[in-house]
Formats: structure tokens, sequence, C-alpha cells
């Protein structure tokens, strides 16, 4: 009878692993957009982590200088990291010199695998997290996306920057140390071509999301953005464009969570009631809204209540 | 006597299907909930007993769960669990002066129906919502585990009152781990019992948590506008029997 258990659970086994194998060609499909004559970006899609999407709803880049490609974020997975290196070789045959990752969320760094055989430089501090997270994280991205994650472990940057600007061949980035987002977001403008990365500082039609977030800080990084002159603002998800737009919708949508979230503290909501809080018209038709909405209720709320409670006597 | 005893069940299975109401939540778990928690008065499934929660938890450590009954007179106790955890009784609410509404934070193992069972003199009316969770919410550590402060502010309580148009609604944080013993070599230790009081000692409510109530547990009630309440005391003790005792002034 054990046996027989055994020998049914062990072909059920195989008929998992093979569907896991063959059933689906795991590819992202990258096709990068040019901005400029050196400047590339792959954009990804405006969704949730999921089965179907891989983790490909990020926006990364590659800029090609004089001395080599620059690769800015490096997507959620090995696989898309690999993925990303055959697209760029497409484009062009120079090396890979330098990846940069602008903060230390999954989706920006789980492709640095791919690149390990180059520098790898972030923030000290987004180095500092994804060394702290990045465990966990991955347990979450393996939930959520499944096999696209397959032999994907979490590469932390190992170079830290701390300059105000990088040189890489003819081109001067322009190094912009930021908070808000995450600890550390760091945003480049590229000097030679007038592209500014900002990384995820910018959201452009997807709901931004507040996991690790400080709302005031993020409200005075949009401002310096907003002071600089740029001819694209490539956004950490959503479409790039020409102009402050993204900033703009982002800001006021941060501004809108963040005094909404205020006034419920203020009025003794409970933090299962804020989550029934209409959402404006004006983002009502955000990607994700509700959903990333309750989870920024759940990042963001305990602070607020505890800030409006009173020592008992 | 193995025979005898299956016989028994047999003959009492067929009773005991009919008496139990089909869960329009379509938990594997309901049956045993039943059992467990319900079975000694009528059940029904009412849609007066709001359950006010997320999709999915954010937070399996901490997930926002309100209950609001409208409409049900005489209320005995409100008693919430989640069928999937692996501790399912979350808290017992008897609102005696207070309103049929409670709010505050659990642990959530895994996916699971949250439900709020209120007991009146024609038996339970029970109400509920499924919540989706990465899990691991009874299992781990609590915050304060590590970061090792809570001992000197163990029991300490911040709270307020706010005059709203149709009710005294109160909002008040125990500093508690509410350790559920699951996490590895960590014991139980948990509040147990939160008696809300006037200024002469008569019991206006009381709150039983049980170990999957978050950690430094803050809890929304509410007292009709006609009560008066120029003082609310907070008294209680965890299954350690530390007593908390605190007074909020509106």
């Amino acid at each position: 009878m054990k046996l027989f258990w055994l020998f049914v659970s062990s072909c059920c086994c195989l008929v998992f692993l093979s569907l896991g194998v063959d059933a689906v060609e795991l590819n992202y499909q990258l096709v990068p957009r040019q901005l400029s004559s050196d400047t590339y970006v792959f954009v990804g899609k405006t969704e949730d982590f999921s089965f179907e999407n891989g983790g490909n709803i990020v926006n990364t880049a590659f800029v090609m200088t004089s001395a080599g490609v620059v690769v800015i974020d490096t997507g959620s997975s090995l696989r898309y990291g690999e993925q990303m290196r055959q697209a760029i070789a497409k484009i062009t045959d120079k090396p890979i010199v330098q990846v940069i990752n602008t903060h230390h969320h999954p989706d920006h760094f789980f492709g640095n695998q791919a690149f390990k055989d180059v520098k790898i430089a972030a923030l000290p501090t987004a180095i500092e997290d994804m060394e702290r997270e990045g465990g966990a994280f991955s347990d979450n991205m393996y939930r959520m996306t499944g096999d696209w994650m397959r032999g994907t472990e979490p590469l932390a940057a190992t170079e830290k920057l701390t300059a105000d600007s990088l040189n890489v061949g003819d081109h001067k980035f322009k190094l912009l140390v930021l908070q808000g987002h995450s600890h550390a977001d760091l945003a480049l403008l590229d000097e030679k071509t007038g592209v500014l990365f900002a990384g995820d500082l910018v959201f452009y039609n997807r709901t931004p999301t507040t996991p690790h977030a400080d709302i005031a800080k993020w409200l005075d990084a949009l401002k310096q953005l907003e002071q600089l002159k740029f001819t694209y603002l490539v956004v950490g998800h959503g479409e790039v464009l020409q102009d402050k737009r993204a900033i703009v919708q982002t800001r006021e949508y941060l501004q809108w969570l963040d005094q909404s979230l205020k006034a419920s503290a203020e009025s003794g909501k409970d933090m299962a009631e804020v989550l029934q809080t209409p959402i404006p018209e004006k983002f009502a038709k955000m990607p994700l809204v509700n959903f990333e909405f309750s989870r920024s209720v759940v990042h963001l709320y305990p602070a607020l209540e505890l800030a409006v409670l009173k020592p008992a006597s | 006597m193995w025979r005898i005893y299956r016989l028994g069940l047999m003959a009492l299975l067929p009773m005991n299907v009919l008496a139990i109401p089909v869960d329009p939540l379509n938990s594997v778990q309901w049956t045993t909930m039943y059992n467990r928690f319900l079975k000694d008065y009528p059940v029904q499934f009412d849609s007066r007993v709001q359950v006010l929660a997320p999709e999915q938890a954010e937070n399996s450590m901490q997930v926002p769960l309100a209950v609001k009954v409208e409409g049900l007179q005489t209320i005995e106790e409100i008693l919430i669990f989640a069928d999937f955890n692996p501790l399912p009784k979350v808290l017992t609410f008897y609102p005696q002066q207070a309103l049929p509404f409670i709010g505050f934070r659990i642990k959530l193992q895994q996916a699971s129906p949250i439900r709020a069972a209120v007991r009146t003199a024609d038996g339970w009316h029970v109400g509920g919502k499924w919540v989706d969770a990465a899990g691991g919410g009874c299992t781990l550590p609590s915050a304060a585990r590590n970061s090792g402060v809570w001992e000197s502010q163990l029991g300490q309580v911040q709270g307020r009152i706010w005059q709203q148009p149709s009710a005294q609604r109160v909002r008040f944080r125990v500093i508690h781990p509410m350790d559920t013993g699951l996490a590895s070599g960590i014991p139980k230790f948990h509040l147990e019992e939160i008696n809300l009081q006037d200024a002469t000692g008569k019991t206006l409510a009381q709150i039983k948590p049980a170990e999957p109530v978050s950690e430094n547990p803050i809890f929304s009630i509410e007292f009709p506008k006609n009560l008066p309440l120029p003082t609310l005391h907070i008294s209680g003790r965890d299954n350690n029997a530390n007593k908390i005792k605190a007074e909020l002034i509106p």
C-alpha cells in the first residue's frame, strides 16, 4: 500500500517537473526603446509581479559610452538579467563596463547575477539594505513569479557610490543622492544626453509603492528632480516621457495619500476602516490603485495613528 | 469498541450535517470551527455582521480587522476566529455598554476566512471574509523580541477618546509582545483580559484577546453618545499575571 502511494506521488512529481520545464518558454521579450543615440530603455508592464509577467514590471536602461556600456538596474531575476544582456548585445558589441542599481528593491537588482563579471555600484545604504533584505525579497519573488526566478539568488552591489558624479568614457552622470521611496534612492542625470534616470522616485500611470517610503522625504526628492532640465525622464515604473507630468502625478498622489491618512488618524479611524477610503477620481484609473492604497495603509498608518494617541495616566 | 463508536458516529452524522448551515465562504475548516466554537446555539450566516479586512494581507503579522454589527439587539458576545490559523480563536468581545464594533489587527498564518460570530438571544449570527496571506504570522517572533526594548514598557497604555457625531470612539494601545508560543524558543505570552470601566468601577465592556492578536495591540471601540464618560479606566492582565492599569480622559 505504502509503495503504491510512493509510486503515485513520484509519478505526480515527474509530471509537475516536466510541466515546469516544457510547458512555457520563459521569455520576457525585452525590446529596447531608443531615447538618444546612446540611450535605450526596456519599459516594463505597469502590473504587480505575477506568474504571467515573471516580474517584467520595471524599467531598466543602458547607455553606450566610448568606454563601454553602463547598465542602470538589472530587473527582477537572473533570467531577466541574462535576457537583458542578450538584448544589449544585439544593439552593440561594446563590453558592459558598469552596472548601477538605483535602490535596493528586488525588481531593480535581482538581475545582478547576470553581470557578476562587471563592477556593480549602488549607494552605500542601498547596498546594506540589499544584503539585509535580499533573502526575504527572494522568498516573496519565488512565491509571486515562480519558475521565472529559477537560479536567482540576491547579489548585492559591491561598489559604493559616494561621489556626486560618475564619469564613464565620454559620459558624465550627475549622481543625486535622494531618499523617500526607499532609504537610499539614486537618480542619475546623463549630462551628455540630458536623460534623467529617476528610479522609483517617479512613477507614471502606475500607482507608487510605499513599503519603505518616507513621504515627506519623497516629496523633497521630487522637488529636487523637478528643478532639473532633462530631455527624457526614465521613471521606475511607467511610460518614459519628455516632460514633468510623471513628477506632478507622483507628487499629487503622494500628497493625497499623506493627507488622507493623516486626516483618518486625526479622526480616530481604525486601520480596517481606513482601507475603505474612496479613491479620488483623478487617481481612480491609475493601475493597481486600490491594491497599492491598501498596502500603503498598512505601511504608513501605524506611525500616523500612534502620533495622535496620548500616554494614559 | 471502535465498531460501536463508529456506529454511533454514523447515527449522529446525518443529524449533524443537517444542523450545520452551508458555509458561504466554502472553507473546509467550517465544520471543525462550528463544532469547536458554535455548536451549543443555533447558527445563521447574517449580512448584518460585517467583517472589514483587506483582500490580501500586506503584513501577515499586522492584518487590519474590524467587526461592525448593525441591527442586532442584546448582544452577549462577539467571537472572532480565523479558520486556518494554528490557533483559530482570535478574540472575544463582550460589548455590554459599548456599541457592537471593534477594530484591531491580527496575525495570520496563511490565507483564511476571518469570521465574527455574534451571539444574541436567538443564537449565533456569523459574518466573515477570506483574507489571502503569504503566511508566517503566527510562527514568527514578535518584532519586540528582536529589538529587546519591550520589557521596560510592558503594559504601558496610550489612547484617546473622540466625540464623534454618532458615538464616542475610543482607541487605545497596549505595549505587549503578544507571543503565540509557536515561534521557536519563545513561550506563549499574551494579554488575556482587558476591562473597560467607568469611574465607579462598573464594567462597561470586556475584551479577551487570544494569541493571534497582533503585537502592541491597538483597539478601536465605541460607546453610545448618551453614556457619561468623564474618565475611562482600562485594566487587565496577561497570561503571566502582569497587570495593566490606565486611565483615559477625553
